[in-house]
């Protein structure tokens, strides 16, 4: 069934990425057709080394496809310079990683007030919109604790303010829940929800963590490089996938 | 940006002092071997320096320098003293003599005999005595250095005798000379009493010192003496450079002081470009992270110029910090050690901290500007 949905926040056409050259070549993506909605939290899942990293890292412009279009807020990011896609990536997207890629010597707000201070705002403006957000998300009294201080659900806590800080149209989420226990990566995933899906706003989470999938709004299920199937919370499996996945 | 790199520095403290330490060895061993150098080469022309009221030595033209003595004819100071723009010339005796102490032990000394009637050469800082004794018949003045060294631990005074090649001399007077290159005792004494001290030969004129008429060209009179006599006529600037430059050319001096600055600089670089590379290195994800994150290249260079001009200056200061405090020490009365920091050896130091961060930092700088932000998603 065709959704009839609006545009989509990010669309990726017939997507191919080709690593390495020779007898060393590796297809890690292979033909991708891929919508993502504002508003949504979409999950990409599937076995390891199947290519969801890859497709994350092309869907952020962090990564050039070898062949094929991402379109990203109506911009083909496929036809930028890398400059151009580093300054789409300092407004537009916000990033968690899976071992939260906090700067130890940075306090929480610090590390919150990043992404404004890497787009040209004070420190102290950076770091009072920070405590502002983190208060918000329940770390009132760890703003000045260093990442060593903190637990890793904590630690999460700050990387997803980072990523919401500078309000991005995108943000992109790696294994957001693999470094913590079955309850925090729970709570994690609700703060989440609550905090960063908005109209104008994408969730892209890559997992292969069956104990958050419950929180997907859709689910793109890769294999070998392909998108096997998306399927909708409520039930709905986008046709176009299964032609191309039964045919694989 | 800035603030994010200094406290990404200054929070990793191992490598932060691994990296200062590095630059800190370097400046300090290139500030001062380079110092300890300029020392020597200063204490070779220090009597140069110490002979005042001159505008001009005059000597024979193959002299090379201050200590290469060829001795002129008497005559030789009635031709100076004819030629146009000289205003006076007088005689300067300059040769060893041997000391005989009361222990019966000896000691090479440095006469300088000094024209009898102007005294002219003399020393300018008496420490004990009065110059004017020098009138007085065997009357020497000694440098203060050289008292010690013939009479280690005893008060200077005046009155005191002591033998020179047999004759009997006694001290009028103490006074501050530079240090010489050979480290001998300096004595001053007149002319005439000079000859007594050293051994008779036929020709003991050893330099004329000579001044140009008021308003007069030095460097053309220096010139006119030159033609007229056949003499090599020079400033005392000029004597020095050509002293040192002997120096410089005969001896493996340079090249010693030369490798051992070069080591420095070498070990130096070596140091700080490993540490401050392990240090880019351990914060790669970081990097990363901020390039996912869209600082750009030029952010991120600017970052990596912050850390490497903080560990440099901090390193330099300290370095040359550490020099200064030990040419503090070697420049002190009871040191006899050679150390001279002129201003171009601060600044050559501070431009070799400045290349060695350079090289330290560019290692750095290649390994972020290639670095592909999707390192941050590798686990």
């Amino acid at each position: 069934m065709e959704r009839t949905d609006p545009e989509p926040l990010v669309t990726c056409r017939d997507v191919t990425k080709v690593y390495g050259t020779g007898n060393a070549q590796v297809e890690a993506l292979r033909g991708i057709n891929l919508n993502i909605y504002g508003g949504e939290l979409t999950m990409l899942v599937g076995p390891s080394g199947c290519g969801k990293t890859t497709l994350l890292s092309v869907l952020a412009g962090i990564l050039l496809p070898t062949a094929g279009h991402v379109i990203a807020l109506q911009t083909n990011l496929t036809h930028m310079a890398s400059w151009r896609r580093t300054a789409f990536r300092r407004i537009n997207v916000g990033f968690v990683f899976q071992q939260f890629n906090l700067l130890p010597t940075l306090t929480a707000a610090e590390n919150v007030a990043v992404p404004l201070v890497i787009q040209g705002q004070s420190k102290r403006k950076g770091v009072a919109v920070a405590k502002t957000l983190l208060d918000k998300m329940g770390m009132s009294d760890r703003v000045n604790n260093l990442p060593g201080k903190l637990s890793g659900g904590q630690q999460q806590r700050v990387a997803i303010a980072r990523a919401l800080v500078h309000r991005p149209h995108l943000v992109v989420c790696d294994e957001p829940t693999s470094a913590l226990d079955a309850h925090t990566g729970h709570t994690i995933m609700e703060l989440l929800r609550t905090n960063a899906i908005e109209g104008d706003r994408a969730v892209m989470i890559v997992t292969h963590d069956p104990r958050i999938f419950e929180f997907a709004d859709s689910m793109a299920r890769m294999d070998d490089g392909r998108i096997l199937s998306v399927e909708r919370r409520d039930g709905n499996v986008d046709q176009q996938y299964v032609a191309p996945a039964i045919a694989g | 940006m800035n603030w994010i790199a200094l406290k990404m520095l200054t929070g990793n403290q191992g490598k932060y002092l691994g990296i200062i330490l590095g630059i800190a060895f370097a400046s300090l061993l290139i500030a001062q071997q380079a110092s300890i150098f300029c020392g020597l080469m200063r204490q070779t022309c220090g009597q140069i320096r110490d002979i005042q009221g001159a505008d001009m030595w005059v000597m024979d033209a193959n002299v090379q320098f201050v200590d290469d003595v060829k001795p002129l004819s008497d005559t030789d100071l009635y031709r100076v003293r004819g030629v146009p723009g000289v205003s006076w010339a007088v005689r300067l005796y300059k040769g060893l003599a041997r000391s005989r102490l009361a222990d019966g032990n000896f000691q090479q000394t440095i006469v300088l005999g000094l024209d009898d009637a102007t005294l002219v050469g003399a020393p300018p800082r008496m420490v004990l005595g009065n110059l004017f004794d020098l009138r007085k018949p065997d009357a020497v003045i000694m440098d203060l250095e050289g008292y010690k060294l013939l009479w280690p631990g005893e008060e200077p005074r005046v009155g005191r005798r002591f033998e020179m090649n047999d004759h009997e001399a006694e001290i009028v007077g103490i006074c501050k000379a530079s240090r010489t290159f050979q480290t001998f005792p300096v004595v001053y004494t007149r002319y005439t009493q000079a000859l007594d001290f050293v051994p008779n030969e036929r020709k003991v004129l050893s330099f004329i010192l000579a001044n140009a008429t008021p308003g007069a060209n030095v460097d053309e009179v220096c010139r006119r003496i030159e033609t007229q006599t056949g003499l090599r006529a020079v400033t005392g600037e000029q004597f020095g450079w050509i002293t040192m430059d002997y120096f410089l050319r005969k001896t493996g001096i340079p090249f010693n002081f030369g490798v051992t600055v070069a080591l420095g600089f070498i070990v130096g670089t070596a140091i700080a470009a490993q540490t401050f590379y392990l240090f880019t290195i351990e914060n790669i994800k970081q990097y990363g992270a901020l390039k996912a994150m869209g600082a750009g290249n030029l952010s991120l260079l600017s970052m990596i110029v912050v850390q490497a001009m903080l560990v440099s200056v901090i390193g330099f200061s300290l370095g040359i910090g550490v020099a200064a405090w030990f040419g503090n020490m070697a420049t002190a009365p009871s040191s006899r050690l050679a150390f001279y920091m002129p201003w171009p050896v601060f600044i050559g130091t501070g431009l070799a901290v400045i290349v060695i961060s350079v090289l330290s930092s560019l290692l750095s700088l290649r390994r972020v500007i290639t670095l592909e932000p999707a390192v941050v998603f590798q686990g």
